[in-house]
């Protein structure tokens, strides 16, 4: 029987706002112990949380970037459990008025795009760390470290709309990128900035109603979320194959070795009994914020390749692998209206230096000037690499470094034309044998006039000197 | 409305509540009350009426994203039944 997956994620975000979501505290990752908290993210008595407007317009900027619909009134509602790293014992959520409902995300699958439905959009806050005491295994108590309690978060649940752990992966990283290009997001998946639960389930193909759901977490990279899905399939698939059921139930993926394993919660532990928090009045968003947060989305990922596609005639490889950031691709456009010639040699370049670029210590004009000077043959590509390399080490421009390192071409042709009479007078045999028909020995005088120019003649003129000189 | 013995027993595992069995039945008999107490608003007609999560009319006041530190972590820790260093200490989570 032909199997097919079921796959719906949920992601949270951490909004990048300065303070938390109720309180003051700053949201700076890597703080002392306990020093990002106060009375209101400790939940003391008597304290009363106040909520972030730069919270909610960056969950409102991500709606209206994933076509959602804008809820113009929503609420907050407390989820209740016990757990030390939630000290007021409920983290402050939004349950059945969430923020923004009913939008997509398109993502490119097998060279088609297919759209992704996202169920909802809802705000809520982060709970603390607890760091286990001595070895795990016989540890006698834990310790809570509350920085990040109430540290903005967002969750983003998608509609089962994923068939495979590629869809999820591609799915994945087109929200990252969306979140990122908004600046919402920092998208760090190392410090937990965007982190990632799946639902998955499996059917045999044709069948419409859905098989048993395991939730798998712990997954800390797009790869591990698609190894994750494909163990879980395959381990729900050969389940069924064997007569036996698919149970619904928590599964943690151990990327190490390279599994989901049962987490035996009790299911009475889901019994969250949601009510709207009292400390809070509704969200209430009209129309003209609404509207002046849409003026603000800049142009998203998917838009900007095939506007780069269009607009430069490069490929959507090179325009996809340019849009993967923002910096980047800002930076290809500055750089190719600053020297318009070919511009898959400018992409090619902007590529090839992307982690500077991204990083922020390479000029537009370095690459203008490198693609400018090797299409005029001014220098060679190997000169171009090493002037670039020397412009990143010293931080010197890019021609007075060409000029001080002697690094231009020879491309002049009378000067060419000298070398190339001084060579071949020096080499009366091979000037016959070549003559006679051995037309190996073209390299051979390439590399004399080379020698001779010690490295700067233009290659490509050399040859076409030569061929017109023997010819 | 009368509620069983084991939902009393779930909302009080839920609260982490241990009840001794006296109180179990008078318990029970106690939060049947108070359902049928609020029972009785079912008597009205609230169709066309917005659930009403909050008494007062308008929404919520915003802050600015502004850091603030509070600044006082002793104070803070101060109020915990055991600490270490500059953490709070509580006892080893087992998942059952």
């Amino acid at each position: 029987m032909e199997f097919e997956a079921v796959i719906g994620l949920e992601v949270h975000a951490q909004l990048s706002t300065r303070s938390k979501i109720f309180c003051a505290c700053s949201t700076a990752f890597g703080a002392a112990p306990n020093g990002n908290t106060c009375p209101v993210c400790t939940g003391m008595p008597g304290v009363l949380p106040v909520l972030n407007r730069k919270a909610v317009e960056f969950t409102i900027r991500t709606a209206l970037a994933t076509s959602c619909t804008v809820q113009r009134r929503s609420v907050f509602a407390r989820k209740n459990y016990f757990y030390p790293d939630l000290p007021k014992a409920y983290q402050i959520s939004q349950y059945e008025l969430p923020v923004a409902l009913g939008g997509h995300v398109d993502i490119e699958v097998d060279g088609g795009t297919k759209r992704v439905g996202i169920t909802r959009i809802h705000m809520e806050e982060d709970a603390g760390k607890l760091v286990h005491e001595g070895e795990f295994a016989d540890a006698q108590a834990s310790l809570a470290d509350l920085n990040r309690c109430s540290v903005p978060l967002m969750e983003i649940v998608s509609e089962p709309d994923m068939r495979t752990p590629e869809e999820g992966g591609a799915y994945l990283r087109r929200l990252h990128d969306i979140l990122v290009y908004l600046g919402v997001c920092d998208g760090n998946m190392e410090e937990g900035s965007f982190r990632c639960d799946a639902n998955v389930s499996v059917r045999p193909v044709g069948q419409e109603a859905f098989g048993t759901r395991a939730e798998l977490k712990n997954m800390n990279s797009f790869r591990n979320v698609e190894k994750a899905l494909e163990y879980e399939i395959r381990r729900q698939v050969e389940r069924i194959e064997d007569g036996e059921k698919v149970v619904q139930e928590t599964r943690l993926w151990d990327a190490n070795a390279g599994v989901t394993v049962s987490m035996r919660r009790k299911e009475e532990a889901h019994d969250y009994r949601y009510f709207p928090d009292p400390d809070l009045l509704p969200l209430i968003v009209d129309d003209s914020w609404i509207e002046e947060l849409r003026a603000t989305i800049p142009e998203m990922p998917a838009e900007k390749i095939a506007r780069l596609g269009r607009q430069y005639g490069i490929p959507s490889y090179d325009a996809g692998i340019l849009a993967s950031s923002r910096a980047l691709a800002d930076f290809f456009e500055v750089s190719a209206a600053i020297y318009a010639g070919n511009p898959k040699t400018t992409a090619n370049e902007c590529i090839h230096w992307k982690d500077a670029v991204i990083a922020g210590t390479l000029s537009p004009e370095t690459i203008a000037h490198a693609v400018e000077d090797r299409e005029r043959g001014t220098i060679s590509a190997t000169a171009s690499k090493k002037l670039v390399e020397l412009v990143l080490s010293t931080g010197k421009p890019f021609r007075a470094l060409r000029d001080e390192q002697g690094l231009t071409q020879v491309s002049d042709t009378s000067a060419l034309d000298l070398l190339v009479d001084k060579i071949l007078a020096a080499s009366p045999k091979e000037v016959d044998g070549y003559r006679a028909g051995k037309a190996g020995l073209l390299s051979f005088f390439v590399g004399q006039v080379m020698k001779e120019s010690r490295g700067k003649a233009n290659p490509k003129m050399v040859q076409e000197v030569l061929k017109r000189k023997l010819g | 409305m009368a509620i069983t013995r084991e939902e009393v027993l779930h909302v009080a595992r839920l609260a982490r509540l241990s009840l001794p069995e006296t109180e179990v039945e008078r318990l029970r008999e106690q939060l049947s009350a108070i359902l049928d107490y609020v029972k009785q608003l079912d008597q009205l007609d609230t169709r066309g009426v917005v659930p009403t999560s909050h008494a007062i009319e308008m929404g919520t006041p915003f802050r600015d994203d502004v850091v603030e530190p509070f600044g006082d972590r002793e104070a803070l820790l101060a109020n915990a039944p055991d600490r270490q260093n500059d953490c709070f200490r509580v006892p080893r989570i087992i998942e059952d």
